[in-house]
């Protein structure tokens, strides 16, 4: 069927079986390869994106569900999102980099609904992503330090 | 390695493909090839190690091995960068495409940068002396009175400078310096080498725009998913494809025979049936609604519970000696005041990297491109010219970033079913696997058990060591019917256990493998390292004595052993470290209740490592609070990055104690996806204190690997310190402990 997605702003008529997961269309059909495939069963996190704010697994969520509506991805940018990506930098997090746009997707999103996440916040809201190569340490703490980026912007 | 050349232009253009002006040089460094791997390079004495430098000032280095998560692109680049005097912001990687020209590229055994950092440095050096020739010249002042600094040449007369790229031109007809006449730079002097440099790919990294294997698009590409046999090769006896084609997308339905490989070499295809697709969830969504009758063949009995049952029952009778036992453990068994013993198990284990196995074909009449995360290119180049019957030269294997290999995309299964398929329906496709296959399919981490039996006597002093061990052999992997573990394989931690035991009897028993054997980041020291450290620990309690002083003792005094590498093994690096970390740990300290330390060490890929692991054993439930780890790798190349390692080492070894464990019933794998072979999550991480030995003047060694064996026994032997209740089978999840 013909479907019209909205990503981080930019409209793009697709075809795709309404029943296709969004990742795939996105990654597929759209061609924005940012989005991960990791578990396809909601697992993992690597597919994670947000759609109208909302964080969300795109490997367990059919196209159909985000017509309409404001999908954000890795490729997009966001005040939060744009601190993030800095003491992901300056803490030089990734290793293999593959589980990291949907670490900083959940990143962002838990930024956006708490300004000022504790440990126990940031463990919670980031123990549905999985990275493999263990960089759960360097990401918990460039969390804390976007926060604090933040507070210093203010 | 070989003399530095300056390469010519229009070979470069060829080989690489890239534009080029300005200064090429090339050397060759030779690498230390393993023998168990085949791989069909000849002596090819030509460049296989290259540094660009163009009129803009940039810099690039050609990495010739694969980037999956160890960072080996920025350390090459950082000693390149250091002996050059050049400024971090001009320096850029490409990475190489599969071929001879690079010398060895297998990207495993933890040792890019053991093998590659007297080159780099050297390559680096050349080029300095050939700009400050250039800028002599032009000034026309002796060479002495000028110097490199931050990517420009400084006459030290009167501070004039001139930048890098302006003396591109007048330096590439410099003639190369001799080997004699390079100087590398002293310890001190290092900007890079040693010190924290960031990743060069990390904008890509969290802008989503670095390429792996998975992203590679090409105009008109298929996607293809494999229906493999549940059981390891197992074949198509029938299917009913009408279901599957009425898929949404679904264009086409083939049946791929099992590429089998020659003794010896490479490893084939397991073979299944194909759909193919416009896009990856149609070809998954056929692949569901295949209907599929298999052929399951010898393995279909084949159950690890009792294959893990048979091998304890093997572990009990004596079985072949191994060369290296000396003494006589049964006298001094008799002897002894006491005598422990205890069996220890160790599961089958998958990769799971977080890409999973994936590559892009394109097949055409007399050529072969291929696109794909692997570990090993000229392996995987050789393999295709084998199958296909294409001549190698006419062969492209292009690397794309790697997410995450952990010794998985060592093996080139994934890269010839795509090329098959391609073949086939004359497009350039790519197979996905799915999370299931990958976990379902794969080249495992053997299962292990071994017995040891230990003597003390009455000043809880060892007396005697008998060890036995029994595990599939990876070299079943390439010759049927390797019934026991090999000798390279029990070099790993077992034939060179640390200890100066005078009566140290090692057997190996009879491991059949019915699963595809492969090798999983560190190996078999996963096996030596858990056996020995657990037992250990076993051994100093019934001798009433702290383990790390047990430890300290049992190794004895200061020795170093030579052996057949350039890495003699230094008893007393190895205790640094381990007092290192016990320092860092307060070992001895008063814990909080319900506490305990547990403590390991141990020597693989020619580092030392040392950790305390504390955790707290509530309801009968583990938690890790701290893991403490000191190694010495010598030169510390990129020390943020090696502490980025052992971090990942820590999570990636923990996961292994805590849930890893493949199992198999009637032949098949019972494990599907994350919910059933589960990973460390961040609620899990404990906090992770790193600390590296300053061993500035020692050669460099391994990294990636040498964190993981160490976590299992640790974590262990602090659960038994904190409750007396000793672990000898992993993981833990299936004790009902997680
Ligand atoms: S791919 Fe969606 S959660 Fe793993
Ligand atoms: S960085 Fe490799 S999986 Fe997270």
């Amino acid at each position: 069927m013909d479907v019209n997605l909205s990503i981080n702003g930019k409209s793009y008529a697709i075809q795709a079986q309404e029943d296709m997961p969004l990742l795939w269309a996105i990654r597929d059909i759209v061609g924005l390869t940012g989005t991960k495939f990791g578990c396809g069963v909601s697992q993992c996190g690597a597919c994670s994106v947000l759609i109208d704010g909302n964080l969300t697994k795109s490997c367990g969520t059919p196209v159909s569900a985000a017509i309409g509506k404001e999908i954000f991805t890795i490729e997009g940018t966001s005040e939060n999102l744009e601190l993030l990506r800095q003491t992901w930098n300056d803490g030089n997090v990734p290793q293999c980099g593959y589980c990291q746009s949907g670490q900083l997707i959940a990143a962002t999103f838990l930024l956006d609904k708490n300004e000022n996440p504790s440990d126990e916040d940031i463990d919670n809201a980031m123990s549905s992503n999985i990275c493999r190569c263990g960089t759960y340490s360097r990401i918990r703490k460039a969390i804390h330090e976007a926060v604090a980026l933040k507070n210093e912007k203010i | 390695m070989s003399k530095i050349q300056q390469i010519n232009r229009r070979d470069f253009v060829k080989i690489f493909g890239l534009a080029s002006g300005g200064i090429i040089l090339g050397c060759n460094a030779s690498t230390v090839e393993k023998k168990f791997k085949p791989t069909i390079h000849k002596d090819f004495f030509e460049p296989n190690l290259f540094i660009h430098l163009e009129k803009n000032g940039n810099v690039t280095l050609i990495a010739s091995r694969s980037e999956m998560g160890q960072g080996i692109r920025t350390s090459l680049a950082s000693a390149i960068a250091d002996e050059m005097e050049a400024d971090w912001k001009y320096i850029s990687v490409k990475q190489a495409i599969g071929h001879e020209k690079y010398g060895n590229q297998n990207t495993d055994g933890s040792r890019s940068v053991r093998t590659k950092l007297e080159p780099m440095r050297k390559m680096g050096a050349t080029a300095k002396l050939m700009l400050i020739s250039a800028a002599a010249k032009k000034w026309n002042v002796v060479e002495s009175a000028c110097k490199a600094e931050n990517h420009y040449i400084i006459n030290t007369n009167n501070n004039e400078k001139i930048f890098f790229g302006d003396l591109v031109e007048e330096a590439s007809k410099i003639e190369i310096p001799t080997e004699e006449n390079i100087q590398l730079k002293k310890v001190e002097n290092f900007k890079f080498i040693g010190k924290t440099l960031k990743s060069v790919d990390l904008k890509d990294f969290t802008h989503g725009t670095a390429t792996y294997g998975i992203d590679v698009r090409i105009p008109n590409m298929k996607f293809a998913a494999v229906a493999r046999c549940p059981v390891t090769f197992g074949n198509v006896k029938s299917f009913n494809k009408a279901k599957a084609e009425k898929v949404t997308g679904v264009e086409k339905i083939i049946q791929l025979d099992r590429l089998v490989p020659p003794t010896g070499k490479f490893f084939g295809m397991l073979g299944g049936v194909a759909v193919i697709a416009n896009n990856t969830w149609s070809a998954f969504q056929g692949k569901l609604d295949l209907d599929i009758e298999w052929n399951y063949g010898e393995n279909k009995t084949f159950n690890s519970e009792e294959f893990t049952n048979t091998l304890k029952e093997r572990v009990k009778k004596t079985g072949k000696l191994v060369p290296g036992s000396r003494g006589n453990v049964s006298s001094a068994f008799n002897d002894s005041e006491q005598t422990v013993e205890a069996t220890y198990t160790v599961p089958f284990l998958v990769h799971a990297p977080m890409e999973v196995p994936n590559a892009t074909a394109w097949f055409q009449k007399d050529t072969i491109e291929v696109w794909a995360p692997v570990q090993d290119p000229q392996t995987t180049r050789s393999e295709l010219a084998h199958f296909f019957n294409i001549p190698v030269e006419n062969i492209t294997i292009n690397v794309t970033f790697l997410g995450g290999g952990f010794g998985r995309k060592s093996k080139s299964d994934f890269v010839v079913e795509a090329v098959a398929l391609s073949k086939e329906i004359n497009a350039p496709v790519q197979v996905v696997w799915t999370r299931e296959d990958d976990i379902k399919h794969s080249f495992y981490h053997a299962t292990s058990v071994q017995y040891l039996k230990g003597g003390l006597d009455k000043n809880g002093n060892v007396t005697g060591w008998l060890q036995r061990v029994g595990f599939p052999s990876i070299v079943s992997s390439f010759k049927p019917l390797s019934d026991y573990a090999s000798g390279f394989e029990l070099g790993q931690g077992f034939t060179n256990n640390p200890y100066p035991l005078e009566n140290f009897r090692l057997e190996n028993v009879k491991a059949e493998a019915n699963l595809r054997i492969g090798w999983l980041r560190s190996v078999v020291h996963i096996h030596s390292g858990f056996g020995i450290n657990s037992f250990v620990d076993e051994l100093a309690f019934a001798a009433k004595k702290d383990p790390v002083q047990f430890h300290l003792d049992l190794l004895g005094k200061d020795r170093i052993i030579k052996g057949k590498s350039n890495y003699p093994f230094n008893s007393r690096r190895l205790k640094d470290v381990l007092n290192n970390t016990a320092k860092m740990a307060n070992w001895g300290k008063e814990l909080p209740k319900n506490h305990g330390l547990g403590v390991s060490i141990h020597y693989s890929f020619y580092s030392y490592v040392a950790t305390i692991v504390e955790v707290s054993v509530n309801d009968e439930k583990v938690k890790l609070e701290n893991v403490w780890t000191t190694i010495d790798c010598g030169l510390a190349l990129n020390k943020d990055n090696i502490k980025n390692q052992l971090e990942g080492a820590t999570i990636f070894g923990m996961s292994i104690a805590l849930y890893g464990k493949i199992s198999t019933n009637n032949g098949a794998v019972e494990q599907n996806n994350f919910f059933d072979y589960q990973m460390t999550r961040m609620k899990d991480a404990p906090k992770i204190h790193i600390e590296i030995m300053d061993k500035m003047h020692e050669p460099p060694t391994g990294v990636g690997e040498p964190g993981v064996p160490l976590m299992a026994p640790a974590i262990c032997n602090a659960i038994f310190n904190a409750t007396r209740k000793r672990v000898r089978s992993l993981p833990l999840v299936d004790l009902g402990m997680i």
